[in-house]
């Protein structure tokens, strides 16, 4: 079995995917934490149907552009030299982080409500994603493209080098940013009133983990493709809430656990050719379900 | 005694609606102030603008120096707190926010600060104990002492007894008056009568309007006080330092007092009165 790794782990994509794989399951399960506290866990599962929305209309453009590219002259060839190069993420992150701006506003005093907001706009993208999709993509596999965008499949062993250092850029950014405000995200996470009386901006903290939330998501659906984003999300933080007490174990517990599930389920899914996605979020229920189980055993004693 | 904060004439309100108007008041330091007033009578807003969270759409709130640096506070708490992973001593030394500014860890200075703190409070013993597990007196005494980390001047509590059960209220109660001994001015927002007895001033604001704003021996001696207590409890509340309302104690008192208070010495002298009183309702609360 080792042997077959080293011999996997020659070729440079599977290092990618792993190297990519853990720097977005590390970057999930340390937001996961507060979103979970938070009650903002909604969000994360709301944005990931966005960002397919904008990621089937980012096909359509790239298609739309192609086509109309299509003469043998100097533009054409510049045209569609600059599609191939550019990552769809230039329209997935704009549009992912506008969403997350606009459901935090939604969540104060609106008409429609929060919850209510969210569903709307996630279902929405869904729909009208896969109709663009259906309607204009030129591609023979439809279905194929809709699945591996859905449930990530394949893309995770895809990636080309300027991916792999846009993700890692954007985890730095990631981990930074939570480094740094480690204690206003605890202030704002635990109690915003008190937060806001002693002078932290708690609106603000709020729109910087949207704004997080968002960068994670748009990394994550080359991980595990955008509807098990927030199962990548939420578990290890529940996992780690079971077992531990203080906020900063918690953070601990869920990014090791995380990224421990993200390791072993991607060597699995290669393995054994399984589905990434999902071979790594079973990994993650199974863990959770023996936190439950341990913490309830820890109770009785 | 030097004044810390003044409201002259101060009208509060959301989006150019006035909520409350006309509020003038003084809180000098060592002052302990109870806000008393009924649901929707603007008692939060007043909360945040004390905390500065809000602006005064008319006249001027005027804050010494000395609490510039930030108020302390104790919010209600709220549903997401219940069951917050968190130990108590990371929650306490969150009150150091604001000193420690932008730099990403708290240092010594303010680790000590939260550890005095948590001493202050008896609640040193509980600093590894997780939060969701702790009892609601214990829980709120791990707020205050959070409140006391941003600021050992004043502090600003957001009806503090709510939830609790009569024995904790009882224990929290004494615990602040303690610390308003200790020199820290008290500003209490309360719909709860029993928070008038410690108080040294009072603030009753009606809906839109400030009712009454003075000692609480004024308070008392004032129609509008005497009327509010009796509403709220059944009959006066009575006070060692003032005398009790006269009389008609056996009409709206309850029968069980009135049936302890016979079995008891009668009701001759008035100061025996009061502390049948009070006794009855130590029993009442232990019941």
């Amino acid at each position: 079995m080792l042997e077959r790794l080293s011999y996997y782990f020659s070729f440079p994509l599977v290092r990618y995917a792993l190297i990519v794989g853990l720097l977005v399951a590390l970057c999930s399960s340390l937001l996961g934490v507060t979103l979970v506290l938070k009650r903002f866990s909604f969000i994360g599962d709301g944005l990931s149907h966005v960002a397919f929305g904008a990621m089937s209309v980012a096909t359509v453009v790239d298609v739309t552009v192609k086509r109309v590219a299509s003469g043998d002259n100097a533009f054409a060839r510049w045209l569609t030299d600059i599609i191939e190069k550019t990552n769809s993420m230039v329209i997935v992150l704009p549009v992912t982080l506008l969403a997350a701006i606009l459901l935090l506003r939604t969540g104060q005093n609106t008409k429609i409500k929060g919850d209510a907001a969210l569903a709307m706009i996630s279902v929405g993208s869904l729909a009208a994603g896969y109709m663009l999709i259906n309607m204009f993509s030129a591609s023979a596999n439809v279905s194929g493209d809709v699945c591996s965008t859905l449930f990530g499949s394949t893309s995770i062993l895809t990636l080309t080098l300027s991916e792999v250092w846009l993700s890692v850029g954007l985890a730095a950014v990631v981990i930074a940013i939570f480094l740094i405000f480690y204690k206003q995200i605890f202030a704002v996470t635990f109690d915003e009133s008190f937060a806001q009386a002693t002078g932290v901006k708690a609106n603000g903290y709020n729109l910087l983990i949207a704004v997080i939330t968002s960068l994670i998501v748009v990394l994550a659906m080359n991980l595990v493709g955008s509807l098990l984003i927030s199962a990548l999300i939420i578990f290890p933080a529940l996992s780690a809430m079971r077992l531990f007490k203080s906020f900063r174990g918690v953070i601990l517990c869920s990014a090791v656990v995380s990224v421990i599930c993200a390791g072993s389920g991607l060597i699995a899914s290669i393995l054994f050719s399984t589905p990434v996605g999902s071979t790594i979020v079973t990994a993650d229920m199974a863990v959770f379900l023996l936190f439950t189980i341990l913490s309830k055993l820890l109770r009785r004693n | 005694m030097a004044e810390q904060l003044i409201c002259r004439n101060v009208t509060l309100g959301y989006e150019g609606i006035p909520v409350t108007e006309g509020l003038d008041l003084t809180v000098s330091s060592g002052d302990y102030l109870c806000i008393l007033g009924e649901n929707g009578s603007g008692k939060s807003t007043l909360v945040k603008a004390l905390l500065g969270l809000i602006p005064a759409m008319e006249g001027e709130i005027i804050r010494a120096g000395e609490i510039s640096g930030g108020v302390g506070y104790l919010p209600q708490q709220t549903v997401v707190q219940k069951d917050f992973p968190a130990s108590v001593r990371e929650i306490v030394r969150s009150g150091c926010l604001k000193k420690a500014g932008m730099r990403p860890f708290y240092n010594k200075q303010e680790k000590a600060l939260a550890e005095e703190n948590m001493a202050r409070l008896g609640i040193s013993n509980l600093a590894r104990r997780c939060y969701r597990e702790l009892s609601g007196g214990q829980q709120q005494r791990v707020l205050l002492a959070r409140a006391l980390c941003a600021t050992s001047k004043i502090l600003l509590l957001d009806e503090p007894v709510t939830g609790l059960d009569p024995k904790a209220q009882a224990d929290l109660y004494e615990l602040i008056a303690d610390l308003n001994r200790s020199g820290i001015t008290m500003i209490m927002v309360s719909h709860d009568v029993s928070a008038v007895r410690y108080a040294s001033h009072i603030l009753h604001i009606g809906s839109k309007e400030q009712l009454f704003f003075g000692t609480r021996e004024d308070y008392l001696a004032s129609s509008l006080g005497r009327s509010f207590l009796i509403t709220e409890t059944g009959q006066a509340d009575s006070l060692p330092e003032t005398p009790p309302p006269p009389e008609p104690e056996e009409k709206t008192i309850s029968t069980k007092t009135a049936a302890a208070a016979a079995a008891g010495l009668g009701l001759a002298a008035v100061g025996t009165g009061a502390a049948i009183y009070k006794y009855v309702k130590r029993g009442e609360r232990n019941a």
